[in-house]
């Protein structure tokens, strides 16, 4: 049997869903070996937050262990020795920090992104951190245990699942946020002063409308941070979730083409036909990606195109987001603001702290934004993503119609 | 019958039905009601209004302290101050100076003393009452051919007739208790037929044999018709005319001069000539008929002709004073007949004799111990409003009835009340569209709180009887008449007790009514004597009541002797009148007006049952499918319909039971619950020239679409001011109260608009909810409070607005679940839950989706399938041709299924 040689960069969801897929549409093609930075066998990602609160264990969170690499003949080399510094194209060979290397036919890069880290003065000191991976959960862990003040920077998804973990830790938190609201790039105001409400009613505090214009470290630790407004916060750690940034050094050194992310076409090939991307490193028609579903769908069709079918193509599709602090219920997708053109339905139940919009534009959902209750919202999902001409339920529209009577 | 348990008389339509009160908790007016088993009018039946007289009772809007001038005072000075002015102004001005404008919903006992006041010591006959807008033209029909104001029927009669006949009727809605018992005789004897003439097709048709969709005021030229062919036909009662009537010749000729060709005849009636044969033949052959005739035939400019003319074809077939016979005039109030007897018109004197009878003048005279007993007809109802408008009456005392809202030319009335020196009001309600205008507020006693009696419309007297103590400071009306009387100087007031006034009205009945000084009909001289057990215990019993018919009289003119000098009937020679008013290009409709099902009058009593409000809670002008086409009104959209007279806005009602050409409005709504609804505003005030009746169901309108810039729905738990709104309709519910309105003025900023609407809800806007589309101008808002519904406001430009009957169903609700508070603005219940829909029976409180669901679930195909699982129609039976209709409906969608 001559099987064809397939190496993955990454033992991230992208790199392994690839695999995955790959499996299921051709599990004897390739032989496949898979390099991995981190000394874990595939996890979710995503499920770091319930990792960081203690709703799971690492156990729990894993996709893939070592036996089903084991089972599936895949050969993993993982761990930081085994982070791989350079890919000699010419000869087709990939080479890890400890020398490791193999050869390949196809390569794909899965090596996901890093988190943004300003550049703030003193970013360097002990205590000051991002929250990507088991790594940083697990640091975040132990500084919770004989550490009492926490700050978070930036206001999104990740700075605020990060805040509620560390609130779940025992430890009082600080969200500083730059933008006048929470999740500006998943709720307006109104839904923002809900949330905040929310978190607040926890016991979270939010500092918004400045920045961390120096972190002051005390014994070479973290001890505060000074604020945009020259106050002061003590800090005994600083999480820093102020966004992503692919990581593309890799993919520079080998000398693909990159702009913000490894440029990929429709089927996830980089400027190098036998080498593919797929992931939060890669950039598609101008669109770089942080969330799961786009990501999932990069993997399947870059799959199928390994395996030969050539058919698939990638195309970004609007996805929604959620967000995974328990209680809390929201939904958004799409344009939530909306231009002059668009015309915007807004339900509120200010007593339950419930809040729904919907963006319309030409009869069709834009966006929306959900709040407080998302029953119905993989319904409304399926009228955006379909375009739906809403004109005949507009009334209704809003009111989740499928669980109406009649 | 417990021992708690009072019989009494309902107070709503002229059926008189008998129910059995169980007081409950009489401190709290808590009172359950049910028919008396044992009244020969009813045996046992309510409809809907009746069955709910027990929601009726509370203080709610009663008035219960009197005023002068918009402050309260005690009984002594309010007597004392309209006695005074009374005089003063009498003294002044002559006693024509002064009137009463008083209701078929006094007592009898009310009545008379009233009556005696006005007539017999004031000395003029400006006392007046509503009853001629509904049933004078009857009593000159009655009086012109029998001699006197005597209807000759009982109820049985219309069980053991052959063909009963209904013109310009609604007995299913207007008498619902007789006519239950006309369905019931129809069941039991298929072979009677039933023939309904009236312009719609109403309710009454449901079990008619053959309707007659005549054109508007073409009664008289149809019965001058129906005498022709009866002669023609060789059908005449040759015998009877000749023995016991006279003018027949004329009257004859005076037909056959009307209705020459019969084809033409039909065609002038706007029938098809084989409906109206059919009537006919069955009129010629059929022994036994009884016509039953209401304000259909009384309110026209012609109504007493119309009456003639039904009366003359009993007269010329000789179908009167025998079992399942006569003309049979239907009243439409509780004590109109009582009324007739006092001699409570303007045009009567008392006890069925005559005001220009020096006779009689001199007897009463006599009688009451009076020399100044007037003796020429008074002011009729519009005539006496017109002279309060020109001066020549300075003071008016309008007791129990709201003239603002039921006279023609309502708008004027309203001008007239408020330009006029002393407006005096009796009532039992606080607010009425006429209490507005009163100088001088009197509290009267309430329904429960009366003694005394009341006359149906067969004659049967009956007693009301008091289940409560006076609430407050109301008084019985008669008690408050006779401290004014007093007051006034005027002897033989000083009356105990009602009973004592029954006594002597008895008395009066029988004074000198003999063969020496002249029969007349009305004599319950048997009661002359009547001691208070005695009148306690009266039983309900038809006049007359003598000593040689102790037990009452169920039928007159059985011996074929009339009360006319000659004692012989009157044929009256007919020449048919089209209505005064033409419909024109400017004014291309004939507007008529009438009843609903479930409320009575002005809605001062009946809108206080929630229960009775949600049938038909606006008011909606109905119109032929054709006519809305041509006028571009749409279903449930809204109208301006407008008059030489006035204006008002309603709900547009798009039905095939309307006649092309005509319009119906019900006669119901005031501004207590409507900004314009009033449809007495738009009627002309045209009357018939011998009974002083408007033309009530014949005024010239035209109708266009009123298109608001807005519309809202609002319900609330408390009652809201709102204010400045252009259509405004107010409807209790069960705890709640619902408001729609509409504008064409533009809405600044919804938000707030809505807000200040709900201000009173409104505690916290923490506790608010609201939606908003605001780009098409839609916004909603909802209060809630401790988790439960205070109220929500639905605002729309263009789109609709909710069926109400799940939002108000939230108002019983101790707390709103989740689901429900996400589905409240959405006008929609969440899955699982039921919206019962528009209530179609009032008695169960069955609603209309609940009924097409059973029906659609249990496969049901009559209405007696629905009582069994609904129990809907099984009470009053007045919502059975709804339900059939429902049926029909849904058969229609499951043939479409196919």
């Amino acid at each position: 049997m001559n099987k064809q040689k397939l190496i993955v960069i990454g033992n991230g969801m992208a790199g392994m869903r690839t695999v995955d897929e790959l499996l299921q549409l051709a599990p004897n093609r390739y032989e496949i070996t898979v390099f991995g930075a981190e000394p874990h066998g595939n996890y979710n990602r995503i499920m770091l937050t319930p990792l960081l609160f203690g709703a799971k264990s690492v156990d729990d969170i894993m996709i893939h262990d070592f036996a089903w690499y084991r089972r599936n003949r895949i050969t993993l080399y993982c761990g930081t020795d085994k982070a791989v510094v350079a890919v000699d194209r010419a000869n087709r060979r990939v080479i890890a920090k400890d020398g490791t290397s193999a050869e390949y036919d196809k390569l794909v890069i899965a090596t996901g992104s890093l988190p943004l880290m300003l550049d703030i003065p003193g970013r360097e000191t002990e205590g000051v951190m991002g929250f990507r991976d088991i790594a940083d959960v697990q640091t975040m862990i132990e500084k919770s245990q004989t550490k009492q003040h926490a700050v978070v920077l930036g206001g999104g998804l990740l700075g605020l699942e990060a805040a509620n973990g560390l609130m779940q830790r025992g430890m009082q938190v600080t969200v500083v946020n730059r933008a006048g609201h929470l999740l500006n790039r998943q709720l307006d105001k109104q839904a923002a002063g809900f949330l905040q409400r929310q978190l607040e009613d926890k016991g979270i505090e939010f500092r918004l409308g400045v920045t961390i214009s120096e972190i002051i470290s005390q014994d070479e630790h973290i001890g505060s941070v000074r604020l945009s407004d020259n106050s002061l916060l003590p800090a005994d750690i600083l999480v820093m979730a102020t966004g992503i940034q692919p990581n593309i050094a890799l993919g520079q050194a080998m000398g693909l083409a990159c702009e913000r992310g490894i440029l990929v076409n429709d089927t996830l090939q980089t400027s190098d036909e036998n080498i593919y991307s797929v992931g939060e490193c890669v950039e598609h028609r101008g669109e770089i990606f942080g969330l799961v579903a786009p990501v999932y769908e990069q993997a399947k069709v870059c799959a199928q195109h390994l395996a030969g079918r050539a058919s698939a193509a990638y195309r970004t599709l609007l996805s929604a987001t959620m967000l995974k602090v328990t209680g809390i219920d929201l939904f958004s997708v799409g344009d939530f603001e909306g231009d002059s053109t668009c015309h915007r339905q807004v339900l509120i139940d200010h007593a339950q702290g419930v809040y729904r919009k919907i963006v319309l534009k030409d009869n069709v959902i834009a966006g929306m934004i959900m709040y407080g209750d998302t029953s119905g919202s993989a319904w409304y999902l399926n009228l955006v993503k379909n375009r739906t001409n809403v004109v005949a339920m507009r009334d209704r529209l809003i009111f989740n119609p499928v669980d109406l009577a009649a | 019958m417990s021992p708690s348990s009072i019989k009494t008389t309902c107070p709503y339509c002229g059926v008189g039905c008998g129910i059995e009160a169980t007081l409950v908790d009489p401190e709290k007016h808590i009172v359950s009601i049910k028919g008396d088993a044992q009244h020969p009018a009813n045996f046992g039946r309510l409809c809907s209004k009746g069955a709910t007289l027990g929601d009726t009772v509370s203080l709610e809007n009663r008035l219960l302290q009197p005023e002068i001038n918009g402050r309260t005072t005690d009984w002594e000075s309010a007597l004392a101050h309209v006695a005074e002015r009374f005089a003063a102004i009498i003294a002044e001005h002559g006693p024509d100076a002064v009137g009463f404008y008083v209701s078929g919903q006094l007592l009898t006992e009310d009545y008379y003393v009233a009556n005696k006041m006005m007539k017999g010591f004031i000395g003029s006959a400006n006392i007046d009452t509503n009853s001629r807008l509904c049933m004078s033209s009857a009593v000159v029909g009655y009086k012109r051919a029998f001699g006197a104001d005597a209807v000759p029927c009982s109820y049985e009669d219309l069980e053991q007739a052959e063909l009963i006949v209904l013109v310009g009727s609604n007995a299913a809605w207007c008498h619902p208790v007789a006519f239950q018992r006309i369905r019931r005789a129809k069941e039991s004897n298929p072979g009677l037929k039933i023939v309904v003439i009236d312009p719609r097709a109403t309710s009454t048709c449901d079990i008619a044999d053959l309707h007659l969709s005549i054109k508007p005021g073409m009664d008289a030229l149809l019965f001058n018709g129906l005498l022709a062919y009866l002669a023609e036909t060789g059908s005449l009662d040759r015998d009877f005319i000749d023995r016991h009537c006279q003018d027949f010749v004329p009257a004859l000729a005076a037909a056959q001069d009307s209705a020459v060709v019969f084809d033409e005849l039909a065609a002038a009636c706007g029938l098809p000539a084989h409906d109206l044969a059919q009537l006919f033949a069955w009129f010629a052959k059929l022994k036994k008929v009884v016509t039953v005739y209401s304000q259909g035939i009384n309110q026209s400019s012609s109504g007493s002709d119309k009456c003639n003319a039904i009366i003359n074809c009993h007269l010329a077939s000789g179908k009167i004073g025998k079992p399942g016979c006569g003309p049979f005039s239907l009243t439409g109030q509780p004590n109109a007949m009582g009324g007739r007897e006092v001699g409570g018109l303007a045009n009567t004197l008392a006890a069925h004799m005559d005001l220009e009878n020096p006779l009689h003048v001199d007897r009463v005279g006599r009688f009451w111990g009076s020399d100044r007993v007037a003796n020429r007809q008074g002011l009729k109802a519009v005539e006496l409003f017109d002279a309060i408008a020109d001066g020549r009456i300075k003071a008016v005392w309008i007791m129990a009835t709201n003239p603002v809202v039921s006279m023609p030319n309502a708008d004027k009335i309203k001008r007239t009340l408020q330009q006029c020196e002393l407006v005096v009001v009796s009532d039992c309600i606080a607010n009425t569209d006429t209490m507005a205008f009163a100088h001088v507020k009197l509290p009267a006693t309430g329904w429960s709180e009366k003694d005394g009696t009341v006359t149906n419309l067969e004659r049967r007297i009956s007693r009301q009887r008091p289940l409560f103590a006076p609430s407050g400071q109301s008084r019985p009306d008669w008690w408050i008449v006779c401290q004014i009387a007093q007051r006034m100087g005027f002897t033989g007031f000083d009356y105990q007790s009602s009973a004592e006034i029954f006594r002597e009205h008895a008395a009066l009945s029988g004074f000198e009514n003999d063969s020496e000084h002249g029969i007349r009909d009305f004599d319950i001289s048997a009661f002359a004597d009547i001691n208070q057990p005695q009148f306690d215990a009266l039983p309900p019993i038809q006049w007359p009541v003598t000593a040689k018919a102790m037990h009452g009289t169920a039928r007159l003119f059985s011996d074929g002797r009339f009360y006319t000098e000659q004692g012989r009937a009157c044929f009256i020679p007919i020449s048919p009148r089209v209505p005064f008013h033409a419909t024109d290009a400017d004014y291309p409709f004939t507007l008529n007006t009438g009843r609903l099902r479930d409320q009575w009058h002005t809605m001062t009593r009946t809108a206080l049952a929630a229960k009775l409000n949600s049938h038909k809670p606006e008011p909606t002008v109905e119109i032929h499918p054709e006519d809305a086409l041509r006028t571009g009104l749409k279903h449930a959209g809204m109208a301006l319909i407008t008059s030489r007279w006035g204006s008002m806005l309603a709900r547009v009602d798009i039905t095939v039971s309307q006649q092309s050409g005509s319009l119906f409005v019900p006669m119901h709504w005031t501004e207590q619950f409507s900004s314009r609804g009033r449809v007495g505003a738009l009627v002309n005030p045209v009357v018939d020239p011998l009974s002083g009746q408007p033309e009530s169901k014949q005024t010239p309108v035209r109708i266009e679409a009123w298109q608001p810039r807005w519309q809202a729905l609002l319900l609330s738990r408390q009652a809201l001011r709102i204010g400045g709104v252009e259509y405004q309709i107010k409807v209790k519910g069960d705890g709640y109260w619902r408001y729609h309105l509409a504008g064409q003025t533009e809405i600044d900023e919804l938000r707030s608009w809505s807000k200040t609407l709900l201000a009173n809800e409104l505690q916290e806007p923490s506790e608010s909810l609201e939606f908003s589309d605001i780009e098409i101008g839609d916004y909603r808002m909802a209060s809630i409070e401790a988790g439960r519904l205070s109220a929500c406001v639905f605002v729309t430009a263009q789109g609709g607005l909710p069926e109400p009957g799940w939002l108000c169903s939230l108002f019983a609700k101790p707390e709103l679940t989740r689901r429900e508070r996400l589905s409240l603005l959405g006008g929609l219940p969440p899955q699982g839950e039921q919206d019962v829909g528009r209530t179609v029976c009032s008695c169960f409180n069955v609603g209309e989706k609940t009924i097409l669901q059973a029906i659609a679930k249990h496969k049901l195909d009559n209405v007696a399938g629905i009582g069994e699982c609904l129990s809907a129609g099984t009470g009053c039976g007045s919502c059975l041709p709804e339900l059939k209709t429902l049926l029909a409906d849904a058969g229609k969608v499951a043939v479409i299924g196919h």
